[in-house]
Formats: structure tokens, C-alpha cells, sequence
């Protein structure tokens, strides 16, 4: 193991605040409730463990980063929580089964209750987080991180459930395989397990992970805790910071939900209040917001971030807690410029979520 | 025209309002007493004289109370509980009440059980229930003398079988023991359905004694017209559903009071501080109603999932207890609450309050000034810019814009208010100390349907319409007027594991109580 320990940055319980609310932003609805995640946070620093955040900068190119992270329905993962050391023990399947020692750990999401986990498994191995992820923010599927967009293979990985359950997944023929088999495995494993991919190495991991996550989700939380204090308005103040745009304000006037696929689907309609008074919004779910239309016209779509956030406090709102008559505004974010190569959006485009007719225009060029 | 009785009972006073139709005929205040009786008894019969009206004339009584708000803020009353979760081995990572505060924890004895047991999504079992660690728990509840039980199973809002049968078994080895299941209370989201159980559980015996009061007090004040208790939503429930489900209360106080400001000022758009005599209750109208919180509300520290205002509360009242010297003042949390009239120095008592305070200053008029005259002016101007201070921090967390809009302040400890907060100002209607009363005078009529459907040979949309039919039939027959009603609750929560694609539909309407009711 290398000795990282000098160059990382060791999370406060206030560092662990505004994650949540960060995370929750990025997680543009999905990724699991970021709060149950801030718990166990919290419980594990109260016991005296380390959360601690490598600088992606810091890495060697020899580096091994185990990639881990919740998969399954975030429906589920707040009404079962976990037991607790389900990464820790897809971590030590995975290092038994292939002989090495992971010297840092790595994160899949950054978007809600996945942002947690690598710093919870990583505090009770003994090891750093780096700081950098897979998506930039919330996504579906595991085959849609830069990781595997962009070459590394996650195979041979490992899943664990509650029951004590460890599945090794010893080889996919694509990453779309590995997520075929995994959510089959996870929705038999109750909804809400870990999974450990193979590790990546230093060099790959500097070359394609999304750089900085954790610091500009503590960054983007603090953002909205300060404006909250100082009254100014927290979404002017994340549209600042994150170059997006506010494309609607309304209120929930109906809300179709169903599970489906190991999924949570659905869409939100919303009438519109205040300058949006006589029009419709509607956004498309699945597990995340993944389109934005207004009177039937789309205004954003993945991979760019669609967030709704309560319109009055600016705290993000997930969407298994969006209920009838919340006021909501959505806000359009653009995403990190290695989600919206050709490459990727093959991978994360519109078209990869089964609307092939809607063509994807980067906010980060029409604002 | 309708004659509506309003009553609210505080932790320091019991209000009472009459209101024909829109009009305020006439609102008492009067101490809350230790029974709670002769309280009631006391203000309904000083408003019944001064309304002059004649008590066979009242078509309906509604009570609103923060009675048990209180007891959980003030951490008072409270009974032990055993916190038993059904759901190992999963959930293991965050024991019941991991994010209470310490004090509350302790208060109901921070008896965690965790065994094996609980559902998956799909509905098998995460692990057969844990039979022998039930008995040994039921053992443990008889020797410690824990008072009642909440039990919370994983996805029990989809199957309850296991809450019912671990309830079973608890109440044959401990005969009596009230048991409150979670999926009787709250949604899913284990952290704060178990939450809201675990509350309900502490406040039993104090909503059995309050109910009965409540129902004595009217029935020997000669009152034989149907009473109702204002629950979180601002509409009415049966005083047997208060007895059995206090939580459900928790957070009409302050929705009482800011329907009632809102209806009193005419003002929309505000902030309204309800200040009684033990805590100060801080949330914003908007287009004349509270707002909701967007996701989970607060009581006592606690986060629970009701629908709520969002309502902030600060352990400031009229009441509240000031201990130190100028230099080192404590203000609260601790309150003398319906001792105000025998503890506070200007009623002769030994205890400084809040209100001696304000009567020195002379910002209000009640009680005995020359009994406050000794007390420090150095004393004085700290401990008003103390509470100014906690108001406004306050306020400020309950703004959620720079504009200037009105702060209403309303509640019988509202003398404590200064005329500005900040750089807002501050309203005081006429009324303005009954204006909890007046709010669940005004409380509206709910219809409810709680079911699951089947959508196999029909749709969504058509199953939500039936609910919403059936919701509106009951609201009307409870008293609502058809007109008013609208939909204020509409979930689905589909149950991927039963036959014929099953959907359970929780459907409310309100509406305002018309003359024809019951």
C-alpha cells in the first residue's frame, strides 16, 4: 500500500453537510438519498474512522483504484438500509479472488447516496477516496461511467447484499452485459446491494475519471448553505457556479410511478407558477431526471443534468420523495465535456435511453 | 348561519373563539390549568358569555392543541418506549433514533431491539420473523417497566403481516401493552416512519388523558353538539383517531394559527411568528396558506415524513425561564408554561419570566408592574436583545426572499415581539392572541382513501378518479361543501410483487364545512 495519508484532505462532519446537498444536486433525482448516506457518514467518523479525499493530481500511474458503488432502486435503499459493510466485503472478495491490494478507492457517482459509500467503505478499509468519479453526476446504468466509455473493463467484479451474499461477476463480454447480469442479480438480492469493479490504474483513472468531483459537490453544497444564509437566492447560486440555466418553476400535478425492470419510472407533470404560469412542464424519469420538456417541447435532456429542486429553499429533491402539490423548480446544468463526445453519447445520449428521435444539444454551447 | 366554537389549548393558555360564518363574535384567553378541564371549562364559558350566545346554538367544536408538540419539544411527559425494528440482518447500519437528539433519546430510554425479520420490495421475507428475541424483549419490556412498544418493520407499508404478528406476540407476554406499528402511521422511508412510531409510542398515555379531558370538559359544560381535534393538514379528525395517533397532531398548532393570522390580517404574503407561552412557532404564508415543507419536517430534533407547514420553533414563549445576570443570561428553553399565572414575579410568583421582562420594559401592561420594578435595567435591555435576537434569527431561517413582506405576529406571547424584526415590520391584527382558536374554528372537512387497487382490466387514471370520487363523497357527508373541495394529497405506490400489477392510492380531499353537516 502506498502512503497517500499525507496528501489527503480528512472530511469534517460539515464537509459531510454540504456533500449531501451537493451530491443531491448532481444526483439530478437519482443515485439514492444522499441523507441515509450522511448518516452512516457521520456514524463512521464518530467512531473515530478517516474520510479522506486524494487529490486526483497525487495519483502514480501504478496506482490500483477500486471503483465501488450502490446499485439497484433508491425506493429501496431508504426503506431497507443496508447493513453496513457490504463494500468492505465486495472490496476483499475482489483483492482475494485477484491477488492484489487496492491502494485507493474510487467513486462510479458522485450523484446521491453513491457519493457516500466509497467514502464509507474506504474509511473502514483503511484507504483514501480519489477525487474524481465516473458520471460527473447521476446515471442509470453502471456502463455509463467514463470508465467504461471510455475502455476499462469492470470485470472480473464482485456484488454484496445484506444477507451476507457475495456474487462474483468473473467476465462480460461488454459493460452493457455486466449491467444486464448485475441489475438481474441485484433485484434477487432485494433491490439494493454494492458492487466493486476490477481496478483501474493510476494512469487510466487521471486520463477519463470526471476530475474533482468531491471538491466541487462540498464546494457546490457550501455554495447553497451560504446564499440560504445570507438570503440570496441558492438557485441563482448554483446556476452560477455550474453555468445553467432555471428553465421552469411549478407546482406537481401528477406523478406515475412504477417499477420496472429493477427501475423506478415515471413521469412528473408540473403546472407552471410565476413567470412559467400557463404552461406545462413534464420530465421523464428513470431512477434519474433524464428529459425536460415545457408544452411539449424539450429544453433539456441527459446527459446534461436536469435537477428540481424545492423552489423556495433550493434543496434538491429526489425523486422518490417528489410528491403531489410540491413547488419545484428545474434547472438545466451542463455536463462535464467527456460525457458529450460521440463516444459517450452512444453511450449516455438520449437515444441510449430509448428516445432516438430527440437530438441532444449541449447546453454548454447554447447558453 | 353556522356557530362555530374554536378552542385552542396551549401549553400556557386555552383560547376560545366564536365565529358566525366569517365573523369573529368573540375570542377569550384564558390559562391552560394542569387537567386541561377546567381550563377548557373556563375559557368556553367566559366566550359563551361574551359572545351571548346560548350553548344548544354551537353546531360544531373544534380543538386544536400543541399539547403534544410540547411535550416532545419540551421533552416533558413522555413515556419510555421499546424501539423494535424487524429487519436484520439488513438495516444494521443505522439503529432506530440515530438521528434524535441525545436528550430525546434518553427521555424514552433509548431501548433499541433490532431482530431478525422485515420484507423485501418483492415481498419475501428479508428473515423469518425472530420469535424467541421477541419474548426475551417482551421479558425485558415487564422488568424495565417500559411504558409501550413501536414496532417497525421493513417495507411493512406494503405488507404489515409481520408488524401485526410481532405486536401479537408482545401483547401476549406483556397483556395491555400499547403497541403503535409504523405502517399505521407513516410512509415508506424507514428512518422517519420509525421515527414518528417511536413519538406516537412516548405520547400515549398523555393523548388518553388529554382526549378524556377534552371530551369531559365539553359534556359537563353542557355541549352535546360533535367535537373534532385539528390534526397537521388543517382539517378535522374524530377524537378517538387523537387518542390513538397524537403525532398526527403535531404540527396543527402552528397550521391553526397561520389560517387563522392569514383569515384575521387578510395578508397573503408573510411571516407569521405564533409566540405562546413555551415555544415560538415561525413559518411563512404564501397565497394565504402555510407553506409545505418539501420534504421532511422537524419536531423536536426529530425528522418525520407527514405533510406539513414548514414551521421552525424555537423554545422562546411568554413563559420561558431567564436565568444569570446580564453578563451571562440564559434565556429558556425551560418555560414555567401553565404555572405563567402563580410563577411569573408580576403575578407574585419566584420565577423570572419572559413576561416580567416585557412588563418592565413596558412593552406590555399585565399582572403587577411595581413587583418587576427592582429587576437590573442592565438586566432588561440584555435579555430584550436576546429575544429580539432569537426572533429574528428566526424569521430570517423562514425567509426565503429579500423582499419586505410583513412579519404577522399572533399568540399570547406576541407582547415579547418587538415592532421590527430586522428590517421587517411587524403586524398585530385585532385578535391576534386567539388566532390559533380562530384557525381551527376554520378547519376544513377531509375526505380520505387509503387502498390498494388492482389496474388489471382498467388504468391508472381511471383508479385515481374512483379514489378521488369516493375521497370527495366522504368529505361531503362528513359536512364539507362540494364546492370547495380540492385535492391536497394524491399518491400511488405501485406493489410490483402482487398479482394484476397492484397500485396502493392514498387520495385526500378538504374542503370547508358547510351548514348541513352532521
Amino acid at each position: 500500500m502506498r502512503d497517500y495519508q499525507s496528501q489527503c484532505r480528512v472530511l469534517t462532519e460539515e464537509d459531510i453537510d454540504a456533500l449531501e446537498i451537493g451530491s443531491g444536486i448532481l444526483g439530478t433525482g437519482g443515485g439514492g438519498n444522499p441523507y441515509i448516506g450522511k448518516l452512516r457518514a457521520r456514524q463512521a467518523i464518530r467512531e473515530g474512522h478517516e474520510l479522506k479525499i486524494l487529490p486526483i493530481e497525487a495519483l502514480e500511474d501504478d496506482a490500483r483504484i477500486v471503483a465501488l458503488g450502490g446499485i439497484g432502486a433508491p425506493l429501496v435503499s431508504f426503506e431497507r438500509l443496508k447493513e453496513g459493510r457490504e463494500g468492505v466485503r465486495c472490496l476483499r472478495a475482489l483483492e482475494e479472488r485477484l491477488g492484489f491490494k487496492a491502494d485507493a478507492i474510487g467513486c462510479e457517482e458522485i450523484g446521491g447516496q453513491n457519493s457516500m459509500e466509497p467514502l464509507i467503505t474506504a474509511a473502514f478499509a483503511g484507504l483514501p477516496v480519489v477525487d474524481g468519479d465516473g458520471m460527473g453526476r447521476a446515471f442509470p446504468e453502471m456502463q455509463m461511467t467514463t470508465y467504461a466509455i471510455y475502455g476499462h473493463n469492470s470485470t472480473p467484479s464482485v456484488m454484496c447484499d445484506p444477507h451476507g451474499n457475495a456474487v462474483c461477476f468473473e467476465h462480460a463480454i461488454t459493460e452493457k452485459w455486466h449491467e444486464t447480469m448485475a441489475r438481474a442479480c441485484v433485484i434477487a438480492q432485494g433491490g439494493a446491494s454494492v458492487l466493486a469493479s476490477a481496478p483501474m490504474s493510476g494512469a487510466f483513472f487521471k486520463a477519463h475519471a470526471i476530475p474533482h468531483s468531491y471538491t466541487q459537490a462540498i464546494g457546490l453544497g457550501q455554495a447553497v448553505l451560504d446564499a440560504r444564509r445570507a438570503h440570496e437566492d441558492p438557485i441563482k447560486a448554483i446556476c452560477e457556479r455550474e453555468g445553467g440555466k432555471h428553465v421552469f418553476s411549478g407546482k406537481i400535478n401528477d406523478l406515475k410511478r412504477h417499477f420496472e425492470r429493477g427501475f423506478n419510472v415515471g413521469v412528473a407533470s408540473i403546472e407552471g407558477l410565476d413567470d412559467c404560469r400557463g404552461s406545462v412542464g413534464e420530465i421523464t424519469i428513470q431512477n434519474e431526471f433524464l428529459i425536460f420538456r415545457r408544452d411539449g417541447e424539450m429544453q433539456a435532456c441527459v446527459p446534461d443534468l436536469v435537477v428540481v429542486l424545492d423552489l423556495d429553499s433550493g434543496l434538491p429533491i429526489t425523486t422518490e420523495v417528489l410528491r403531489y402539490g410540491q413547488r419545484v423548480a428545474v434547472l438545466a446544468l451542463p455536463c462535464h465535456e467527456l460525457l458529450r463526445t460521440q463516444q459517450a453519447l452512444d453511450v449516455i445520449g438520449p437515444a441510449a435511453f430509448g428516445f432516438p428521435e430527440l437530438v441532444y444539444r449541449p447546453l454548454a454551447e447554447t447558453a | 348561519m353556522v356557530l362555530r366554537l374554536g378552542i385552542d389549548v396551549g401549553g400556557t393558555n386555552t383560547d376560545a373563539v366564536i365565529l358566525r360564518g366569517r365573523e369573529v363574535l368573540a375570542g377569550v384567553k384564558s390559562a391552560t390549568t394542569e387537567d386541561v378541564m377546567s381550563g377548557i371549562s373556563n375559557a368556553l364559558e367566559a366566550v359563551l358569555e361574551k359572545a351571548g350566545v346560548a350553548r344548544e346554538a354551537i353546531d360544531v367544536t373544534m380543538i386544536g392543541t400543541t399539547h403534544f408538540t410540547n411535550a416532545v419539544v419540551e421533552r416533558k411527559g413522555l413515556d419510555q418506549v421499546a424501539a423494535i425494528r424487524l429487519g436484520l440482518p439488513a438495516t444494521a447500519c443505522l439503529p432506530p433514533m440515530v438521528d434524535w437528539p441525545e436528550d430525546l433519546v434518553e427521555m424514552v430510554g433509548g431501548h433499541r431491539y433490532l431482530l431478525r425479520g422485515g420484507y423485501e420490495f418483492d415481498g419475501r421475507e428479508i428473515a423469518a420473523l425472530d420469535e424467541d428475541e421477541l419474548i426475551r424483549i417482551a421479558g425485558e419490556i415487564t422488568e424495565k417497566g417500559i411504558k409501550a412498544a413501536a414496532i417497525s418493520s421493513v417495507f411493512s407499508p406494503v405488507n404489515r403481516d409481520m408488524e401485526e404478528r410481532a405486536r401479537d406476540i408482545l401483547q401476549e407476554h406483556c397483556p395491555g401493552l400499547p403497541v403503535v406499528l409504523s405502517c399505521e402511521i407513516g410512509r415508506l422511508g424507514l428512518l422517519e416512519r420509525e421515527s414518528a412510531a417511536i413519538m406516537n409510542a412516548s405520547l400515549l398515555s398523555l393523548s388518553d388523558r388529554t382526549v378524556e379531558a377534552f371530551g369531559r370538559a365539553l359534556s359537563e359544560a353542557g355541549l352535546t353538539c360533535p367535537f373534532y381535534v385539528t390534526q397537521n393538514d388543517g382539517t378535522l379528525m374524530a377524537a378517538d383517531m387523537v387518542r390513538r395517533f397524537p403525532v398526527l397532531t403535531f404540527a396543527s398548532g402552528p397550521t391553526n394559527s397561520m389560517r387563522g393570522a392569514a383569515f384575521l390580517t387578510g395578508v397573503k404574503e408573510a411571516i407569521v411568528i405564533d409566540i405562546g407561552g413555551t415555544t415560538t412557532d415561525v413559518g411563512s404564508l404564501h397565497h394565504g396558506f402555510p407553506r409545505q415543507a418539501a420534504t421532511v419536517v422537524d419536531v423536536g430534533g426529530v425528522r418525520t415524513n407527514f405533510r406539513m407547514p414548514d414551521v421552525f420553533s424555537i423554545g422562546l414563549g411568554g413563559g420561558t425561564m431567564i436565568t444569570g445576570d446580564a453578563d451571562n443570561l440564559q434565556i429558556g428553553p425551560k418555560s414555567v408554561g401553565y404555572r405563567l399565572p402563580q410563577e411569573a414575579l408580576v403575578f407574585g410568583g419566584k420565577t423570572l419570566t419572559t413576561t416580567d421582562i416585557a412588563v418592565r420594559a413596558g412593552m406590555a401592561e399585565v399582572g403587577d408592574a411595581a413587583k418587576v420594578a427592582e429587576i437590573d435595567p442592565a438586566l432588561v435591555e440584555a435579555a430584550k436583545a436576546q429575544i429580539a435576537e432569537m426572533l429574528e434569527m428566526a424569521v430570517e431561517r423562514s425567509r426565503v426572499s429579500p423582499d419586505p413582506i410583513p412579519v404577522i405576529a399572533v399568540g399570547g406571547g406576541s407582547i415579547l415581539a418587538p415592532d421590527r424584526i430586522g428590517d421587517l415590520e411587524v403586524l398585530r391584527p385585532e385578535n391576534f392572541a386567539v388566532a390559533n382558536a380562530v384557525g381551527a374554528a376554520i378547519a376544513q372537512i377531509s375526505g380520505e382513501v387509503d387502498r390498494i387497487y388492482a389496474l388489471e382490466g382498467t388504468t391508472r387514471e381511471e383508479c385515481l378518479a374512483n379514489a378521488e370520487r369516493e375521497a370527495s363523497d366522504a368529505a361531503v357527508s362528513a359536512g364539507a361543501k362540494p364546492e370547495t373541495l380540492i385535492v391536497i394529497e394524491r399518491e400511488d405506490v405501485p406493489l410490483a410483487y402482487l398479482p394484476g400489477n397492484a397500485t396502493r392510492i392514498h387520495l385526500k380531499v378538504v374542503g370547508e364545512m358547510g351548514e348541513n353537516h352532521a
